[in-house]
């Protein structure tokens, strides 16, 4: 039964993923932890496993659409592989509870960013329009 | 350009490896702010975030922290998520789903809080 469920979000976290441009990891490490029993680090290492193949097809339909800028998603990339070791090191050397914790508290300061960029009159959001 | 590009990554590379997360909801609004249309923003996280889930991965495996069934069983259904997604996103304004994203995220982070 939690099998399905972990289904179900695996799919949402996958509309989210594809809607804004994120790879789904905010709901998929929850979901690890809460639904599957995993330990923090096991949910975040797999999460970002789990946000590969997702990105990737993502990647492809958006520049299907012509909504990729190649060469700024490669610099933004391999900034990123540098910053990668830096967080895999604090998730390590932090205690569980307090990684787990620090999540909690960034899923909440992701909601009310959302929210608020949302509520702006010139909302940052994709609309048909793409008025920014 | 090239630099604030670089910065982005960098900060976007510890936050996802720090919480397991692609690092979208850093580098899209950051990509908005350097020029980037949303939905051009959005794209180009997608294909930025390959290469940092794929470093993370590495990391992570390294230290032998890699679940491949749990991994499986959420990112294959993600995988036709994300089909929906994109075309859902051509197609409808962002708004009430973003609200609804955020009353989500609240939730779920007072549950993991609590």
């Amino acid at each position: 039964m939690s099998e399905v469920l972990v289904v179900i979000l695996g799919f949402a976290g996958g509309i989210l993923a594809g809607l804004f441009g994120v790879g789904g990891g905010i709901l998929f490490v929850p979901t690890l932890v809460l639904v599957l029993g995993l330990t923090q680090v096991h949910a975040e290492a797999t999460s970002l496993l789990a946000i590969l193949p997702t990105v990737l097809v993502g990647a492809w339909r958006q520049s299907r659409h012509g909504n990729v800028d190649w060469r700024a998603a490669l610099l933004v990339g391999l900034g990123s592989v540098v910053g990668v070791e830096g967080g895999v090191q604090i998730a390590k050397a932090l205690p569980e509870s307090t990684l787990r914790r620090l999540f909690a508290i960034f899923m909440l300061v992701v909601a009310a960013s959302i929210a608020w960029r949302a509520l702006r009159p010139e909302s940052s959001y994709p609309s048909n329009d793409d008025r920014l | 350009m090239r630099v604030r590009l670089l910065a982005i990554g960098l900060v976007a590379g510890v936050f996802s490896a720090l919480f397991g997360v692609g690092g979208g909801i850093i580098v899209v609004p950051l990509l908005v702010v350097v020029g980037l249309s949303g939905r051009t923003a959005t794209g180009t996280s997608l294909a930025a975030i390959s290469l940092t889930a794929a470093a993370g991965a590495i990391a992570y495996g390294l230290h032998g922290d890699l679940k491949p069934g749990p991994a499986a069983l959420i990112g294959l259904p993600a995988v036709g998520g994300v089909l929906l997604g994109v075309e859902l996103q051509q197609r409808l304004t962002g708004k009430t789903l973003a609200l609804g994203f955020s009353l989500l995220l609240t939730a779920v982070g007072i549950r993991l809080l609590v």
